[in-house]
């Protein structure tokens, strides 16, 4: 099935009341984001997005998929979900060499096709990480950072899902920009549950979450993408310190004060 | 009445899958009756009453094994269900031996299958998996896309006629599928035969004598009330 968009209307809060966002459209090439403090419901949305709710969750909110409500099959077979879904805790099992593994998911996903995939996949994944996988490398040697960029580069590539959920990337140590920008040439809807401010402002609106509702929506800026700039900055400066405790290094309080001035 | 029957290996989660489905059976309006059958110790039952005020029981299968128990004890079970104008019999297995399937014709076998197990169970567990209606798979959240996809695959090449279940049954999602499934199922119809055959053996049950209830067996039997004893001569 095409999937051309996706809309969600609102249903109601932890408090029963009816949610001020009371619908938003995704279209393919779209990235947003759900923001809000821990506990204001950015899970349960994502969750009732994946579960293409349809009045039947606690929210009441519904989830069309090119105006309809989504067939069956969707819930029953992976390989026909056009959603994939990447949480903090979704992880690989499996023991087998990285080229191997994904050549048992080609497989069941292209039967008879090319199998560059499984390096193309790869060579997505490690743009995501720092250090790069190598496909002789078994599953389970792979490091958190490296198993997250190898789910979503998965996820992108052999299982080619039109609508991508993740939840919280930014704790597994993924090049937030670097994955925005490659995430951005595949026309996909991308949904981002993030704490992590340079994700949320590159995105194209974020969703707004508080005592379980969507209370606004709030869209890209100019001015905002500015702001994006600066905190990639802060977010270099933060891992250039990293480096140098790494490395053994002592870190220079001076030098410090000096860049973080630059900032002010 | 419908019987539903579910198995699976232990710690898959076949409570918790219950748990939610009774929940939805109760709000639908339904009046459900639980039965557990283990070997040695279970809870369930007291989960069950309390949790959800339904008529609910255990059975301990001590010396027998728990399949055979089941073909022992069902029969009553049945009855007694019927004393509470129940609609709808869970019964919970133990899920210890992947040799025997506790399925019978006429109802609904569950089987529930973690995700996390790997990807292979599905090529190992016989007739657990290829006699039941619907696999059911709990802890989807914990694994990537890749190996969901090829956990189902392999139920299907196992089991081709199967209803397969994705759910996160801890959270309820995805149960809705299974209840579906419950509500249209056949009512139950006598004699209660089991599905399969048993591994050859030497008792009644294993040498392929089906019928459900003590009284249809000699040897080492037991009623769904009171111990075991031996019938015959």
């Amino acid at each position: 099935m095409r999937i051309n968009e996706l809309k969600i209307f609102g249903g109601v809060g932890k408090d029963g009341q009816t949610e001020k966002v009371y619908e938003f459209t995704l279209k393919m090439g779209d990235v947003i984001s759900i923001v809000g403090p821990t506990g204001s419901g950015k899970t349960t949305l994502i969750d009732d997005i994946a579960l293409f709710a349809d009045n039947n969750t606690p929210t009441k909110r519904r989830v069309l998929v090119n105006g309809f409500s989504a067939p069956e099959e969707f819930m029953n077979d992976p390989s026909k979900n056009p959603i994939a879904f990447i949480t903090q805790h979704t992880n690989f099992l499996s023991d087998l060499p990285v080229e191997e593994f994904l050549g048992i998911h080609a497989k069941i996903r292209c039967s008879g096709k090319d199998l560059s995939v499984i390096s193309e996949t790869v060579e997505f994944a490690n743009q995501l990480t720092g250090e790069p996988i190598d496909p002789k490398n078994a599953m389970t040697e792979l490091s958190g950072g490296q198993t997250r960029a190898l789910l979503i580069a998965d996820a992108v590539i052999i299982g080619n899902s039109p609508i991508i959920l993740l939840d919280e990337i930014e704790n597994a140590g993924i090049d937030r920009t670097k994955a925005l920008e490659l995430l951005r040439r595949y026309e996909k809807i991308f949904i981002f549950v993030t704490h992590d401010p340079r994700i949320a402002l590159l995105s194209d609106f974020r969703i707004v979450m508080r005592n379980g509702a969507m209370i606004k929506t709030v869209y890209a800026h100019d001015e905002e993408l500015a702001v994006a700039e600066k905190i990639k900055e802060l977010d270099d400066l933060i891992l250039h310190l990293r480096q140098l405790i790494r490395d053994g290094e002592r870190v220079d309080g001076v030098v410090l004060e000096e860049r973080l001035l630059s900032f002010v | 009445m419908k019987l539903v029957i579910c198995a699976g290996p232990p710690t898959t989660g076949k409570t918790t899958v219950l748990k939610q489905v009774t929940k939805r059976l109760i709000n639908a309006g339904f009046n459900v009756s639980y039965v557990k059958i283990d070997v040695q110790y279970a809870d369930e039952d007291k989960i069950f009453e309390k949790e959800f005020g339904i008529p609910a029981k255990k059975v301990y299968s001590g010396e027998l094994c728990p399949d055979h128990c089941n073909v022992m004890v069902l029969g009553d079970a049945v009855q007694w269900a019927k004393t509470n104008r129940s609609d709808i019999l869970l019964v919970e297995t133990a899920g210890l031996c992947l040799r025997c399937s506790p399925y019978i014709e006429g109802s609904l076998g569950l089987v529930v299958l973690e995700a996390t197990s790997g990807m292979n169970l599905p090529r190992k567990i016989g007739p657990m998996l290829t006699l039941a209606d619907v696999a059911v798979v709990t802890k989807i959240d914990l694994i990537s896309q890749a190996e969901r996809e090829v956990f189902r695959a392999r139920v299907m090449d196992s089991a081709a006629d199967i209803s397969v279940c994705e759910t996160n049954a801890l959270y309820g999602i995805g149960i809705d599928t299974v209840v579906k499934k419950i509500y249209s199922s056949e009512e139950i119809v006598y004699p209660l035969i089991l599905r399969g055959n048993p591994p050859v053996g030497t008792c009644t049950v294993c040498v392929g004598k089906k019928e459900i209830g003590w009284r249809q067996h000699f040897g080492v039997v037991r009623p769904l009330e009171g111990d075991i004893f031996y019938q015959g001569e």
